[in-house]
């Protein structure tokens, strides 16, 4: 069967599809806008404060998944590095190799 | 376990060292020759781990700045140290791995387990004499690399000199000496005086595997440039441009995503090096720069689901490439935690899978097959039924033995050739 000059190549469909979605996305395709946002990579935060009670609060939030059967450690004081659980064990070799 | 964001054999292929996203270290080590257990050769166990890089705060531009490893490379063996060099985004490492498996007993000053002996009580002296204890390995970091980098290290690379070495961020080159932790050259530098211009990024860099003068940078564009430093202090020019010339009728939003090089690696024999893109690796001979000598398509299938590849962010992820010892075969990851491998003289290609239920121990892997339309094979899968966050980035081939690691987002996968 021949091919019509007018067949659109997949990825040329898919473009037409993105197009659809995001009306507004930028003329130049690949460019600036996306180079910009590589070169700041990492979450930046209003300040180093900010910063700390993220942390602050990602190990709260961690505790009761991490160490269900020890005891938790919210609420009435302030946690101390021992009272945080123990960091997991690190990578051990895969099966096929033992 | 965390991610695993590195992986990478030394010289020997004796260690195998992994880097992973909470800045930790692993090595596994090769099992010696066992006559009582003769299928224990070839068997890698746990070595030595450590935390490399702690995760730390810029306060100058509020950024945090991750302690996943990006590339650990390892020096080659001078003595019964084992050194290598890990990096994070902004800061590289030297770490020495050295055995310990001996200790000294018998001191004067204090008792065996460390009391301090009253000095008027000693009434002789005695030599202290070496004895054997279980082995210890110990890491410590040798060098600390810092403060070169405004933007983030995607590359190190090793010198064939073995006295200097490469860092590459998105927009820089530097050399450094391995003993000077002070100061580093910068070598190639593409930011644009007017950031609004900037239209491409480094995305790799790796030194020529002999010629000591001689290193390699890709682009987001898909473009490789071999530089030379003897023709200049600052590289800026290259030697060689690399580039596959684009049908533009066939220009679409995604051309330039998808072309762009994730990573290059030269190969061991060093006249040719390898690309890989999105969809594809490439092989370049590097007397050849206007197009490579082999393509070879890794998941061509994906070509029509651009739009949600884009979406869910994974035409952006980088995947990896490596060669064999030989140069005859290379090997790539996939989705679904497939892997590919080329070989280059038959053509042959292979698709495995690196999984839990598809890898019992000393079990062959049976090759797998995606099913691109139409009717779906028994055992063949199809396309939307791949698992985008099963990616295989990273793989490693032993230097000289057939015998990868597969890293499966936390799980590391060892296979080797089937063994008669």
């Amino acid at each position: 069967q021949e091919m019509e000059d007018k067949v659109i190549s997949p990825e040329k469909a898919e473009e037409a599809k993105l197009k659809a979605r995001y009306p507004h996305l930028g003329q130049k395709p690949g460019g600036s806008d996306f180079l910009r946002k590589r070169l700041q990579k990492g979450q930046k935060y209003f300040d180093s404060g900010d910063y700390n009670m993220a942390k602050a609060k990602m190990k709260n939030k961690q505790l009761p998944a991490a160490a269900p059967d020890k005891t938790e450690v919210t609420g009435d004081h302030i946690p101390t590095p021992q009272d945080l659980p123990q960091r997991k064990p690190s990578l051990v070799a895969s099966k096929l190799a033992g | 376990a965390d991610i695993i964001s590195t992986v990478e054999f030394n010289y020997s292929g004796d260690l195998l060292a992994t880097g992973d996203k909470g800045g930790r270290v692993v090595i596994f080590q090769r099992e010696q020759e066992n006559k009582s257990r003769p299928l224990s050769r070839g068997e890698y166990n746990v070595y030595s781990t450590f935390q490399s890089h702690e995760p730390e705060f810029d306060y100058l531009k509020s950024l945090e700045i991750e302690e996943k490893i990006n590339k650990i490379r390892w020096l080659p063996q001078q003595n019964a140290a084992h050194f290598l060099l890990s990096t994070n985004d902004k800061t590289i490492k030297l770490w020495k791995i050295s055995e310990r498996d001996k200790r000294a007993e018998g001191y004067n000053l204090k008792d065996e387990d460390g009391r301090l002996r009253d000095p008027v009580r000693i009434k002789e002296l005695r030599v202290p004499t070496l004895k054997p204890m279980d082995l210890m390995v110990e890491a410590s970091p040798r060098r600390i690399f810092a403060n070169a980098h405004t933007y983030h290290i995607n590359s190190i690379s090793v010198n064939s000199d073995y006295a200097t070495y490469l860092s590459a961020d998105d927009l820089r080159i530097n050399l450094w000496h391995l003993e000077v932790t002070n100061r580093s050259f910068n070598i190639v530098d593409i930011k644009p005086a007017n950031m609004e211009e900037l239209t491409e990024v480094i995305t790799a860099a790796e030194f020529h595997p002999q010629q000591c003068n001689v290193f390699v940078y890709s682009s987001s564009k898909g473009t490789i440039r071999l530089c030379d430093m003897r023709s200049s202090a600052l590289c800026d020019r290259h030697s060689k441009f690399f580039e596959e010339p684009e049908d533009p009728s066939s220009r679409s939003f995604f051309s330039e995503i998808i072309s762009s090089i994730s990573d290059v690696k030269f190969s061991h024999n060093g006249r040719y090096m390898m690309t890989r893109d999105y969809l594809s690796v490439k092989v370049w001979d590097l007397n050849m720069e206007n197009r490579p000598v082999e393509t070879y398509q890794v998941h061509e299938y994906l070509r029509s689901k651009l739009c949600s590849l884009y979406e869910n962010d994974c035409i952006f992820d980088k995947f990896e490439c490596c060669w064999n010892g030989l140069d005859s075969t290379i090997m790539t990851g996939s989705y679904n935690n497939f892997f590919r491998m080329f070989e280059r003289n038959t053509r042959r290609d292979t698709t495995l899978e690196a999984s839990r239920e598809s890898s019992k121990s000393r079990a062959i892997l049976k090759p797998r097959k995606v099913c691109t339309g139409g009717k779906r094979k028994k055992d063949e899968i199809s396309v939307d039924s791949l698992d985008f966050n099963k990616k295989i980035l990273h793989t490693a081939w032993h230097p000289t033995e057939n015998f990868i690691a597969v890293a499966a987002t936390n799980n590391l996968y060892l296979f080797q050739d089937k063994v008669n």
